[in-house]
């Protein structure tokens, strides 16, 4: 079955067989190994992208098909013009990965929750995070990079402010 | 672990998405969140032959306070509800309180209410609530639509009333009334697990401050969700009190029967059962402005 999806800004027709799941498509047949699969059950959150780009979705409990005529973001699509994204400098200088499995999955949860909380309070930040798993870190300084990538985010407006 | 093979069908109308069923009757599943659906499909626990898709059917998203009820379409979704102008108004505490326990805030993205309803896991929280708070369920068939209360929808461990051809287009939850309030607790291993044990409280007072109407209902306690009939009975008529609750909560500890495993012995949830009755009522009570009921 025909497939056409954006993924990172890069437009992908693809056949795929309607139980293709997202994660394993990206992976596969569009050769993206950042997004990561750990336990295969929606349970961990390695495998959480973005679709149309404000939403964070688990993507190994989604089809392929599902995402026809979406765009997806996936860890290769945050950094722009050679800049790290600002939660992936965020994530580096906080210290926030140490095996890097959970990190793709825990940026791209983080970023969707800024988008509809700008201003969050730590435990926000917690809560906002429990569906992704990190058996490294013990999460205190990835609650620390979205902290940073939060006051950095929230201080570059998005469009150019007019001169007064 | 991938699904079993099967055939995709992207309805884009109600009537598509019957048209479907209709046609493939037992051997179609409807795909809405997809948030156990999809994972029990991975596990082959379900091997649909046909998934009709109804996440492009735009108008089934809908949240609307209409007729003293608050209305919810088969794709409205968790996080949506949680954010809905209904739920921050803060007149559906019971509800809000699901909102923000259910699975994960990802998996909350996707997942519906009417999915839930529908998957009817005997640990899932929507059924626990929706029976505290006697919602009911449009379904849709060729023939038209009927209307079940949840007591009726809910069959058995991830069975409903739904037939073959039909699809569960719609939940009404009774908007509260004046001095109603209602409550929802469980108990879990990690944020995401099933629940370990789950209860669900709403109470009417009447004027006189007598309890005047009650929905008790607690989850992974039997093969699917239930009703605590007999915590409803003996909280209506009484003043909020501890001695009320309490015959509530052991009500719900007599009821239960839970089957042992990892996150618990059968007496352990029997026990958390009727505690988490008692809790229920508690923050019930409290947000009826009861403080501490004695």
């Amino acid at each position: 079955m025909k497939v056409s999806v954006t993924v990172n800004g890069t437009a992908y027709e693809r056949d795929v067989e309607p139980r293709t799941l997202l994660a394993y498509f990206l992976r596969e047949d569009l050769g993206l190994t950042g997004t990561h699969v750990g336990c295969d059950t929606s349970s961990c959150g390695c495998c959480v992208v973005l679709l149309n780009g404000d939403t964070a979705v688990k993507s190994c409990s989604m089809f392929a098909v599902q995402a026809d005529g979406r765009e997806i973001t996936t860890i290769e699509g945050m950094k722009t013009g050679g800049k790290l994204h600002p939660m992936q400098q965020a994530f580096s200088d906080q210290h926030g990965l140490q095996c890097g499995y959970c990190t793709p999955g825990m940026m791209a949860t983080a970023i969707a929750f800024l988008k509809q909380n700008p201003a969050p309070s730590e435990a926000e930040i917690r809560d906002a995070l429990s569906g992704n798993m990190c058996r490294c870190t013990g999460y205190n300084n990835i609650v620390k990079a979205v902290q940073q990538a939060a006051a950095e985010l929230s201080a570059a407006p998005a469009e150019p402010v007019a001169a007064s | 672990m991938f699904p079993a093979a099967f055939d995709y069908i992207a309805a884009r109308s109600r009537d598509e998405a019957l048209a479907a069923l209709a046609q493939h009757g037992g051997d179609a599943r409807v795909l809405a969140g997809g948030q156990s659906l999809i994972p029990a499909m991975r596990l082959r626990l379900a091997k649909p032959a046909v998934l009709v898709d109804i996440n492009r059917i735009e108008d089934l998203a809908y949240i609307t306070e209409t007729d003293g009820e608050l209305r919810i379409g088969a794709c409205g979704r968790d996080h949506a509800l949680e954010h809905s102008e209904a739920l921050r108004s803060g007149r559906y505490p019971l509800l809000s309180d699901v909102c923000a326990v259910v699975a994960d805030p990802v998996v909350r993205q996707l997942g519906t209410v009417v999915g839930s309803l529908c998957h009817n896991d005997p640990a899932g929280d929507w059924p626990v609530a929706a029976l505290a708070a006697r919602a009911s369920l449009v379904v849709r068939g060729k023939s038209g639509d009927r209307t079940l209360p949840i007591d009726e929808f809910l069959v058995d461990s991830y069975t409903t009333a739904v037939a073959d051809g039909e699809m569960a287009i719609e939940v009404r939850f009774p908007t509260p009334q004046a001095r109603t309030a209602g409550a929802y607790v469980k108990i879990e291993r990690k944020v995401g697990d099933f629940a370990t044990a789950a209860a669900a409280a709403r109470v009417t007072l009447a004027e006189d401050g007598t309890i005047a109407a009650a929905g008790i209902a607690i989850g992974a306690a039997g093969p699917n969700a239930f009703r605590v009939v007999e915590a409803e009975k003996a909280l209506i008529g009484q003043k909020p009190s501890s001695a009320a609750i309490a015959a509530a909560a052991n009500a719900a500890r007599g009821a239960a029967d839970p089957i042992a495993d990892t996150r618990g012995t059968v007496a352990y949830k029997k026990e958390m059962a009727g505690v988490l009755v008692e809790r229920a009522l508690r923050k019930a009570f409290a947000r009826l402005g009861q403080g501490e009921v004695r």
